[in-house]
């Protein structure tokens, strides 16, 4: 480990290292804080990677086309992906496959609560890509440089995928919108239904987040969620306004002095419900992840046992 | 929680002929066959490889970060192994 200030305790020669830039590896030393937080923060990410994938899967078989199946399917399956480089970078941490998973399933640990949320028609799977995503990419293209070496890779890799993800999602709404009377209501809809949760993925405003002060010295956040959030609208309004539609906020304003969009409240009740496990769906998520975890325990037990038996028989030949 | 999770494997890819291979990131399998096939949907679905190592991650020998002051000591040095270590009068041409 390169040695910034070998006189300072291994706490201040750590946080020397990540004021200058430099990333942390798997072996390097680390405060136990930091080991816990990142486990924390990229076994939740890698859950919501893993969940993400129920929402949408949702409509591979009612995809209103082979081209958009065959698209959905991609995208599903870089979910799933997603998931797989995150659950690797969290195991450089010292925690296990199993161990996060069984967090998952016993309500332990937490996922995004966006996909707590139902997608009821096909402008959802638009918004999904447009909106979700696109938020997921502000949040994750700044963690492409946070401190911890593993991390950091595994976002570059995501971050590469998910703009396909975004851009596919904004064309769904695009021929939704060009289309006939009925499928713009039905893109309006949706974008009703999604623009505040969107909102919500940032998390609490920056004065309920009580943790975000030391994550922003560790690197592992680089900003915070009410920059993200209003960036968000930034970007987000002359899109809507592009495709014809109405972000469903009254106090949506530009304001000249500040070069930025005023926007109305969050309704942090439904944050907090959705959050504590109270959610449209978040009952029948965790159920689909249990049983499809339960249901494949005779794969993965076979899957070994045939390795073994191979192996044996190699040994003796 | 049981005790059978699959054993964990370090991936290597080749992003095109001519190229090393070089560490991409983790998988867990069942033995190398699965590895394999795992490697290749989860590191190259778009066409990011055109060779793939798979190396149980038990089997690597890693340096110790805490003695890498001490262990890559010896080559600190010596910058007499390096060109610009040596004045090249300015007449000379092609070194």
């Amino acid at each position: 480990m390169e040695t910034l200030a070998p006189d300072l305790s291994p706490e201040a020669q750590f946080q020397a290292r990540i004021d200058a830039d430099l990333r942390i590896e798997p072996k390097d030393w680390m405060p136990e804080a930091y080991r816990k937080t990142l486990i924390r923060q990229i076994s939740q990410h890698a859950h919501s990677e893993l969940v993400g994938m129920l929402p949408e899967g949702n409509w591979i078989t009612r995809a209103p086309s082979l081209k958009r199946k065959a698209i959905l399917l991609a995208k599903v399956q870089d979910e799933a992906g997603h998931g797989l480089y995150l659950y690797s970078a969290a195991e450089t941490l010292g925690t296990s496959r199993d161990q996060m998973l069984a967090d998952l399933h016993s309500g332990k640990a937490k996922y995004s609560s966006i996909f707590n949320y139902p997608t009821l028609s096909w402008a959802d799977m638009g918004c999904v890509g447009w909106l979700v995503d696109g938020a997921a990419i502000l949040n994750q293209v700044p963690l492409c440089r946070t401190s911890y070496g593993p991390y950091a890779r595994a976002m570059v890799r995501v971050c590469k995928e998910e703009s396909f993800h975004q851009r596919q999602g904004f064309e769904i709404m695009q021929t939704l919108c060009e289309g006939a009377p009925v499928q713009k209501e039905m893109a309006q809809e949706a974008l009703n239904r999604w623009w505040w949760p969107t909102l919500m993925m940032f998390g609490p405003k920056d004065a309920d987040s009580p943790n975000t002060e030391q994550s922003m010295k560790w690197r592992i956040k680089r900003f915070t969620n009410d920059e993200l959030r209003q960036k968000f609208v930034d970007m987000m309004v002359p899109q809507a306004e592009f495709l014809g539609l109405k972000v469903p906020d009254e106090k949506v304003r530009w304001n000249e002095e500040r070069q930025a969009y005023d926007f109305g409240e969050v309704d942090w009740e439904e944050f907090w419900n959705v959050v504590k496990g109270n959610g449209l769906c978040n009952h029948e998520r965790l159920q689909a992840r249990v049983q499809a975890h339960e249901e494949g325990a005779w794969v993965r037990e076979a899957a070994l046992a045939h390795a073994a038996k191979r192996k044996e028989r190699a040994a003796v030949a | 929680m049981n005790n059978s999770e699959w054993p964990l494997w370090e991936v290597f890819i080749r992003s095109k002929q001519g190229l090393d291979h070089k560490h991409v990131g983790s998988l867990h399998a069942a033995d190398a066959a699965m590895a394999m096939q795992n490697a290749r949907d989860v590191y190259t679905r778009r066409l990011e490889g055109v060779s793939i190592w798979v190396v149980e991650s038990r089997h690597i020998h890693a340096s110790n970060p805490d003695e890498a002051a001490e262990f890559f000591d010896p080559a600190a040095d010596k910058v007499y192994r390096h060109p610009t270590f040596y004045d090249v009068p300015e007449s000379i041409k092609h070194m």
